[in-house]
């Protein structure tokens, strides 16, 4: 009999299984607050850098759910439990949703972020996508929006929905304007933030709320016999020459000229009049 | 060592009718309950922490959706003990089955003591708890999962049968040869030395 076969003797089954049990293992302290960000039952939050200076960005398994300029970050965790309402701890964000972010906020419009939006209403949800749609470097009416959404009438709704937006920036609100063509209000840093945001997108704020004031809303082409919003992609490549300011699109019906169709100038009018 | 104790079957009943009740309310008492063992059985499934730690959070988040997708009655009647631990099972095969062949053990040999050294555990565990926890890891996948689930996670046979869908018989047989194995590869460690020293 071999030293092995002896010592097995020694050593029963019911010491292996003891052996056995002393194998339990606590868990990292990383793995549930990991997990629950993962659910998107918690939110983690770190700093990020913008053409617009640093930003707060919170984040979960669900996508981007709340920005902020990091520049006033006093009182952030307190606003974000009120809106959120999900517990939050700093955590970096994952690589991947880090780099569509970053693409995101330097004009890639195919960079697809998720977005976590579970904290906003039905309404407000459908108000902010609209926003998604509307192209770098051109803007809407409230009214636009609003009419766009099926909801007329609801104009303030829309400037309210949009003033809550948890995500600026990545939802453009920034490109929501008055329905006179004045700028208007802007929740991430003013006014001034805003007018700074669509300068870099390309626009020309000034020329733009100049145009307003001088009663112009929309602008038709005397070649195409189309009319546009100001900022439309279309109605910025029509001449000098050619372009034709409009106070209304019923000025413009009149001459005989139609609406574009990929700007929708009619869409909020009948409420705007 | 566990500071949560381990989950027993009554606080299960109960946590089964919270999440019934109140899902995203009560998933984080889930989480904290049953992590440290979701965690344990992936280590000694898979060997390496870090592909365990991804596999048990993976197994909770899918836990969560599955929630999320039945109807409660069938949530209250949960045994979420076993019904995590075949989550996670299923989830460690899957990786272990993605690793290239050279990586994963056939036979039961002798093994240095280092091979499942974890950086987690070697601040706190013996000498012996590493050699025993190689070994585990060196154990043919059949044998691997129930005696982890029975000896390292304290699974009944019963338990394990409801939720791995084996007779119990089976698996009593396979506990009982993955324990023989373990314990001649054991002894075999033991006595080489002194062999040579003979």
């Amino acid at each position: 009999m071999n030293r092995a076969a002896q010592a097995s003797h020694l050593l029963e089954l019911a010491d292996v299984e003891a052996a056995l049990a002393a194998l339990r293992l606590d868990a990292p302290p990383g793995l549930a607050p990991a997990t629950l960000r993962e659910i998107g039952l918690a939110d983690g939050y770190s700093t990020i850098a913008s053409p617009i200076g640093d930003l707060i960005v919170a984040w979960n398994g669900l996508g981007v759910s709340w920005i902020e300029l990091a520049a006033n970050r006093e009182g952030f965790v307190e606003r974000h439990r009120r809106a959120v309402g999900r517990p939050l701890d700093q955590a970096a964000l994952p690589a991947r949703l880090e780099r569509l972010v970053a693409r995101r906020l330097g004009g890639d419009r195919r960079a697809d972020v998720p977005v976590d939006l579970r904290t906003r209403s039905e309404f407000e949800r459908e108000v902010l996508r609209k926003a998604l749609e509307i192209p770098r470097g051109q803007v809407r009416p409230y009214g636009w929006v609003a009419a766009e959404i099926g909801r007329p009438r609801a104009v303030r709704a829309v400037g309210t929905a949009l003033a809550h937006n948890p995500v600026p920036l990545l939802v453009p609100c920034h490109r929501v304007v008055r329905s006179d063509g004045m700028l208007g209000q802007y929740s991430l840093g003013g006014p001034r933030r805003k007018r700074q945001i669509l300068a870099l997108e390309g626009l020309d704020p000034d020329r733009m709320e100049a145009m307003a004031r001088a009663g112009v809303r929309y602008i038709g082409s005397d070649t195409t016999r189309i009319y546009c919003l100001p900022t439309c992609h279309h109605a910025r490549r029509v001449t000098d020459r050619h372009r034709v300011p409009l106070r209304s699109t019923a000025e413009g019906r009149a001459i005989g000229y139609r609406a574009c169709k990929v700007c929708r100038p009619d869409s909020g009018t009948a409420v705007a009049a | 060592m566990n500071i949560v104790p381990h989950p027993t079957t009554t606080a299960d009943t109960q946590l089964a009718r919270a999440l019934a009740r109140d899902l995203d309310g009560t998933f984080e008492r889930l989480v904290l309950a049953h992590q440290d063992r979701l965690y344990t059985i992936a280590v000694r499934l898979l060997g390496d922490p870090r592909d365990a730690e991804e596999v048990a959070q993976d197994a909770f988040v899918r836990a969560y959706r599955a929630i999320a997708g039945y109807p409660p009655e069938r949530v209250r009647t949960l045994a979420l003990r076993g019904w995590l631990a075949a989550i996670v099972v299923n989830l460690a095969r899957n990786r272990y089955r993605r690793r290239p062949a050279a990586a994963m053990e056939l036979a039961v040999e002798p093994v240095e003591a280092d091979r499942a050294a974890i950086p987690h555990e070697a601040a706190t565990l013996t000498e012996s708890h590493r050699a025993w926890a190689a070994l585990l890891a060196s154990l043919p996948d059949r044998y691997r999962v129930p005696v982890v689930l029975r000896h390292v996670d304290g699974l009944s046979f019963a338990e394990m049968a409801a939720a791995l869908g084996r007779p119990e018989g089976t698996l009593k047989a396979q506990v009982h040869r993955g324990l023989g194995l373990l314990r001649t590869a054991y002894l075999r460690t033991q006595s080489a030395p002194e062999e040579l020293s003979a």
